[in-house]
């Protein structure tokens, strides 16, 4: 391991370190500050997670530096190029979660709610570096537990107490068979270095198949809830429709980035290509599990979608049909050559991220301005606020993929990926799949920009840090389909490389 | 000295009566103790696998650290959980998820 320098290895968690420092800051700024401090709390927030997301791109890593790889402070952090772009997703997402929790009565009023978002979010930082599974266990619960506290963040709200309730008894659940998932990989193995795991099992492991595929698929079902992948979907939608709408966005991103970020880390460590138990090989079998469940979420998230009539189960249900895209790209890892399939995915979770963010952001401001939740109530509304239209638009079209939004090169590089690792059948229904969701994004459009609603005359004003928030989105969704794609590509291709 | 499979045949088994629990309970508070169950179940595997790897004599701690974060995080996690299931109760006296049907599930 060599001598312990701390100023080589500090800028792997130089996020997390400071995303501490931030909750202390937030912490005894609401406790006690004056009124007038902690009504700036929602600032220091953001902007410091703003500016947090600027650290991993001024300290780059450098493979070369580290005798020991890119594995630092005794093997437990990663410090490559795919951490650190969801570290910067996951930041940016946290900060935009803040600005838009300003406006909402209950909920951005009080000054915890930015604490745990910042917690939640440094859960999420850790998730996306952690390469060991004592670590890994404890960023999914520093991620998980805070998200519990946010689904039932409004108290009084019969919705929101319930939304978190299931939230919590569906999530213990599955995060506890993923722990003994864990474990039986720690007794295989002896270690709980996700490296040195796949080493132990190819060499000379007599524990036996079944165990393996036994850990394996539990601790898919506990990915497979935080991603929301179906069959694990059940909370979504509640969630989702019952938690306060800033945290939906919030739920909606974070969990997700930093779960394709381990899960892509974790199969790709744990169970590389090359490892055959008793003949088998092991990869197939992952594989050939995640296009299975690729397939059910896109086709059910999509068909049940088509008959919401609640703008919020609507997205719950679209977003359970992007996590089957993503994890098509998850499946694409087959195969020795994985770079594409890992790029697709960061470029993917990247772009999603800032159209779910602006795709929620706007509802939450139509939905506090007006108090309604229903898809035909925002008839009308190109009339009422084009601007907000205009934003909710942006986004839809991202989340269906037509260009010139980003949405159209995620789906783009995740089917590439999917072709190059011989998965063109389920590239085909990928596709199929993609026509479905574009109907049910395009009826939201249609009522918005043509449908008369009973208040068409009544516009619905856009604060002014819902503005910054929607503009800075809506601009960075375009962006990703236009001119940025090429860099934030390279860099998530980058990121495949120093895995 | 007692044999490794007789550890994990019984964590086994408490993991399938905390499964057993989670699925067949209808009250939160019950399911959560099903929850416990299946972690205890984990600390009993790793505390055993632990002991009989060949780092179980020598100052390698892993397996042993790992039950201490699996023992403090199911604290914090029960804490929370019951915080939760007490708002729903204050705003509907009944702590069932099925009868929580406000949401359409």
């Amino acid at each position: 391991m060599g001598e312990f320098d701390l100023w080589a290895q500090l800028p792997s968690v130089l996020p997390e370190v400071g995303l501490t420092a931030l909750a202390v800051i937030v912490l005894f700024a609401d406790i006690y500050g004056s009124i007038a401090t902690r009504r700036n709390v929602v600032f220091v927030s953001a902007v410091g997670m703003a500016l947090l997301a600027l650290v991993p791109l001024i300290w780059v890593p450098d493979p070369a530096q580290f005798e020991n790889g890119v594995l630092l402070w005794g093997g437990m952090v990663n410090y490559d190029p795919l951490s650190q772009i969801f570290k910067v997703m996951l930041l940016l997402s946290g900060a935009v979660t803040c600005l838009m929790a300003l406006g909402d009565k209950g909920v951005g009023d009080k000054g915890e709610f930015y604490l745990i978002v910042i917690v939640a979010t440094l859960g999420g930082l850790m998730m996306s570096s952690a390469s060991d599974l004592i670590l890994v266990f404890v960023a999914l619960e520093t991620l998980s537990i805070p998200l519990y506290m946010l689904a039932s963040f409004r108290r009084g709200d019969l919705r929101s107490a319930e939304g978190g309730m299931k939230y919590f008894l569906y999530g213990a659940f599955a995060s506890a068979i993923m722990l003994f998932g864990f474990s039986l990989l720690y007794g295989f193995a002896g270690t709980t270095n996700l490296g040195g795991i796949a080493d132990a099992m190819s060499g000379g492991f007599e524990g036996g198949l079944v165990a393996v595929m036994a850990a394996l698929v539990m601790v898919v079902v506990g990915f497979g809830f935080k991603l929301s992948a179906v069959p694990f979907h059940f909370w979504t939608p509640d969630v989702y429709e019952g938690a306060p709408t800033p945290v939906t966005a919030f739920v909606s991103v974070s969990s997700k980035a930093a779960s394709f970020a381990l899960l892509v880390r974790f199969l790709t460590a744990v169970f590389p290509p090359d490892l055959a138990i008793a003949g088998v090989m092991i990869q197939d079998f992952w594989v050939n599990l995640l296009v299975v469940i690729a397939i059910v979420s896109m086709t059910l998230g999509n068909v049940v979608a088509l008959r919401q009539s609640n703008i919020k189960r609507l997205l719950a249900y679209s977003s359970i049909a992007q996590a089957g895209y993503t994890l098509i790209g998850v499946a694409a890892l087959q195969g020795m050559d994985d770079s594409l399939a890992v790029a697709s995915v960061s470029f993917y979770m990247f772009m999603y991220i800032f159209t779910n963010l602006l795709v929620f952001g706007g509802v939450i401001l139509f939905i506090t301005a007006t108090g309604k939740e229903d898809i035909k109530d925002l008839a009308g509304l190109n009339r009422r606020s084009p601007w907000l239209a205009l934003f909710i638009t942006i986004g839809l079209l991202s989340l269906g993929g037509i260009p010139p939004a980003a949405g159209f090169f995620g789906k783009f590089f995740l089917f590439q990926a999917a072709v190059k690792s011989n998965l063109v059948g389920l590239a085909l229904i990928a596709v199929a799949n993609a026509i479905i969701a574009l109907y049910y994004y395009l009826v939201v459009i249609k009522v918005m920009y043509v449908d008369v609603g009973p208040d068409d005359e009544i516009p619905v004003g856009i604060p002014r840090s819902y503005a910054w928030a929607l503009g800075i989105t809506a601009s960075i969704v375009i962006l990703l389909g236009t001119i940025a794609v090429t860099p934030i590509y390279n860099w998530a291709a980058l990121g495949a490389s120093g895995l | 000295m007692v044999p490794l499979w007789m550890y994990l045949t019984v964590a086994a088994a408490l993991f399938c009566i905390g499964v057993f629990g989670v699925l067949s309970r209808r009250n939160a508070v019950a399911i959560l103790m099903g929850v416990e169950l299946m972690l205890n179940a984990v600390n009993i595997n790793l505390v055993a696998f632990w002991r009989y790897s060949e780092t179980g004599t020598s100052l390698l701690l892993n397996g042993y650290a790992f039950t201490a974060f699996v023992l403090i995080i199911a604290a914090a996690e029960a804490a929370v959980g019951l915080a939760i299931i007490i708002t729903v109760y204050r705003n509907r006296r009944s702590v069932i998820p099925e009868e929580a049907d406000t949401l359409k599930g």
